[in-house]
């Protein structure tokens, strides 16, 4: 028998398992609408903006490991989603977006809400595919899921013209699929293991630096017993939190442009580094030549060989899945009777620990105002840190990453590379639709939230108990600080004027809202929001709004270049 | 340093432009373009030549490597390996111009293909210093028009790239 298109595309949805599929109906879908609606194994979750739909499906990859699903039309529902694409692409979230288009012979003519989705997307997917024969389609979206998931993940787009969901082919999902042009390096390379371990042992002050690619790869325990093995201090960047437990000793918390003190120090002045899943990008080592004056080895594991010296020069690249990498260097540790040179690490240990003495995450905890690093520590307190915490960006997602202290991975979900403020609501709703006992909370900013507000309805439609937690400064917190530092005090358009009385536009879309004015309330009433288990509880804090986020390596500077909240 | 890249990738629709997006995303330059498909219809091999300090070639062809159209990724410049470009050079052969521009031609192993009353197309390969040469050689005023189709590359002896 065959089916057309439409069906086809839903079907194969179901045989990927697909739980979920963000979307928002449109012309060019309607025929894969249709059949969404004669079905009930792929669950459809209405959004409001697609863009929120493309996060959501980011938010429910991030949280569980699995392909996020969302469903766009063409023209502006697929510009929409774009925001979403490029997000989930820098931070190598597995996706599939499908997106209708305008039919075949309507293509390249103008026709009402058309774009040229694969041309757009081009630069922010990891691969993407205008499917123009229906007896494509199965084998195409097998593709997709399979380039999306492999390798470094990543979003892939399948554009799908109307005319072929309403063309009819016979239907066979694939069972496997090669492609000539993609078999992604998964072992690695057995004599650079060898040097790596040789090396780590023999190191005066090792550092271990790991990043998103240990959560994507699913190797946070491998890493762990690593780290144990070797006795060595670990940090992790913004992608990586919650790889390694925080509240461990041996984590110096997390790097980079707002990391603490001791881990900065110890990337800068280390004799022997092991990168694992992560790029040194400019907001983790800062200025690449004041990185470079300091002498270090470096061994850096990816799976991804273009992220291998592609800022700062490495000395032992093993290209590969980092937990089957680090898998096998732990066994070959095991194995080796050289116990490393522990009187070295000793006073390596005594150095750091020096540096930890500075307290650079203290703040003022007498304060009359309420200050959001204290908000956040009593949230983590609330949640006692097992919580799933998205955020948007600005400093909000800072103090949650300084003091929110992850222990497991997948629980700090929030856009890293693409920093797309109007990511945490969205992304939240997606983690609670993926485990909804979960505690689910959503760190925000009075200006980031209204990026995506709408989603309130969403949360309201599908009873998606998020707790939203607003850091309302009255200020785009980042860009007023960078002002305050950089541009003399001159707060160009960067005050929130006109903000909606939050706690009744909460009302309004049928939810709880609190605000929170004194120091005091702020306890009871993130338990109080916690214990409305069945309740969105949208909580307005209001916060000292000349906070800034420390310490802080100035764009352009050194890692040990740091302004600490001491100097000011 | 110039470079000499040859890439197999499949013969479908978009993948020239993942490659000319990725080279302009990045701000690598590009020098030119070449691509056709090869005895296998289904793959293309496309030779670019560019610039780059070493750091910017590798990455270069790990990115390259990383397009899902891309099956193999050869950096000619790594071996032995010859060069050839070609060109059609349309002239202004009038007068005693005639027996000139056929004489130069002559010389640099041109073929005139195309001959009207007042001009000449002539047909040059070689590598992009020859064709160069050519045209420096000639009196600027009797150049109409010319065309090259930028370099493509092979390695020298055993050295092949196949899938």
């Amino acid at each position: 028998m065959e089916l057309s298109g439409a069906e086809i595309t839903v079907r194969c949805l179901q045989e990927e398992g697909v739980e979920f599929a963000f979307g928002y109906p449109g012309g060019a879908v309607l025929y894969i609408y249709d059949e969404i609606f004669k079905q009930n194994k792929v669950k459809h979750v209405l959004v409001r903006h697609e863009q929120a739909a493309v996060h959501a499906a980011d938010g429910y990859a991030r949280a569980t490991g699995r392909v996020g699903v969302a469903l766009v039309t063409s023209g502006p529902g697929a510009t929409n989603a774009v925001t979403g694409i490029a997000t989930a692409y820098m931070d190598s979230i597995p996706m599939v977006i499908i997106s209708g288009q305008v039919p075949t012979a309507a293509i390249g003519l103008d026709a009402f809400q058309e774009v040229d989705m694969v041309g757009i997307t081009r630069p922010c997917v990891k691969h993407n595919f205008l499917v123009k024969d229906v007896k494509d389609l199965a084998s195409t979206i097998k593709k997709a899921f399979h380039i999306a998931a492999t390798g470094r993940p990543g979003p892939v787009v399948v554009d799908i013209p109307k005319d072929v969901t309403t063309h009819l082919a016979k239907f066979e999902y694939p069972k496997s699929v090669s492609l000539r042009s993609y078999s992604p390096v998964t072992k690695g390379h057995p004599m650079q293991i060898k040097k790596a371990v040789k090396l780590l042992l023999s190191a005066k002050r090792p550092f271990v630096y790991t990043g998103g690619g240990v959560i994507l790869s699913e190797s946070s325990n491998a890493l762990i017993k690593l780290v144990k093995q070797l006795g060595v201090p670990c940090t992790s960047t913004l992608m990586g939190l919650g790889a390694y437990p925080e509240t461990d000793r041996q984590h110096l918390g997390m790097l980079g442009m707002h990391g603490t003190y001791e881990a900065n120090m110890a990337m800068q002045h280390c004799d022997v580094l092991l990168a694992v899943g992560a790029r040194f990008d400019d907001r983790v080592i800062g200025n690449t030549e004041h990185f470079k004056q300091e002498k270090r080895q470096i061994i850096h594991i990816d799976i991804d060989p273009s992220s291998i010296s592609k800022r700062v020069k490495v000395d032992v690249p093993i290209v590969g899945d980092v937990g089957q990498v680090l898998e096998e260097m732990l066994k070959q540790l095991q194995a080796s009777k050289d116990k490393g040179e522990q009187a070295a690490l000793k006073a390596w240990w005594a150095q750091i620990e020096l540096w930890r003495s500075k307290n650079c995450l203290n703040y003022d905890r007498s304060s009359k105002i309420i200050k959001p690093q204290f908000v956040i520590e009593k949230l983590w307190e609330v949640t006692k840190g097992d919580a799933y915490v998205t955020s948007d960006v600005g400093q909000h997602q800072m103090w949650a990453a300084q003091y929110y202290k992850f222990d497991k991975p997948r629980r700090w979900i929030n856009s890293g590379g693409l920093g797309t403020m109007g990511f945490g609501l969205p992304s939240a709703m997606g983690v609670k639709m993926a485990f909804p006992k979960a505690n689910v909370a959503c760190i925000t900013g009075e200006a980031s939230i209204q990026m995506c507000i709408q989603e309130l309805s969403t949360c309201k439609q599908y009873h998606l108990p998020i707790k939203v937690i607003t850091l309302n400064n009255r200020y785009m917190g980042m860009v007023r600080q960078w002002q305050q530092f950089f541009h003399g005090n001159r707060y160009s358009e960067s005050y929130m004027d006109a903000l909606p009385d939050f706690v009744k536009l909460a009302e309004a879309y049928g939810h709880v809202g609190i605000r929170i004015e004194k120091p005091s309330d702020v306890e009871g009433a993130l338990k109080e929001a916690f214990k409305l288990k069945d309740k969105l509880v949208f909580m307005d804090f209001l916060t000292d709004q000349t906070e800034n986020v420390y310490p802080m390596v100035p764009g352009g500077k050194g890692l040990s270049e740091m302004i600490l909240a001491e100097d000011l | 340093m110039r470079h000499n890249i040859s890439v197999l990738l499949e013969n479908e629709a978009g993948a020239l432009s993942r490659v000319s997006g990725l080279f302009s995303a990045r701000g690598y330059n590009i020098e030119s373009l070449t691509v056709a498909p090869t005895e296998d219809p289904s793959m293309s091999r496309m030779t670019i030549v560019t610039r780059g300090s070493e750091e910017v070639i590798e990455q270069i062809v790990k990115q390259l490597n990383k397009l899902i159209e891309v099956v193999k990724v050869v950096d000619l410049n790594e071996g032995a390996h010859i060069e050839r470009e070609l060109m059609l050079v349309k002239v202004k052969a009038e007068g005693e111009w005639r027996e000139e521009l056929k004489r130069m031609s002559d010389i640099f192993r041109g073929r005139i293909i195309d001959v009207a009353d007042g001009t000449y197309t002539i047909e040059l390969t070689g590598n992009g210093s020859k064709l160069d040469a050519f045209l420096e050689a000639l009196d600027p005023s009797v150049i109409l028009e010319t065309v090259r189709t930028g370099a493509c590359g092979i390695g020298r002896g055993e050295r092949v790239l196949k899938v």
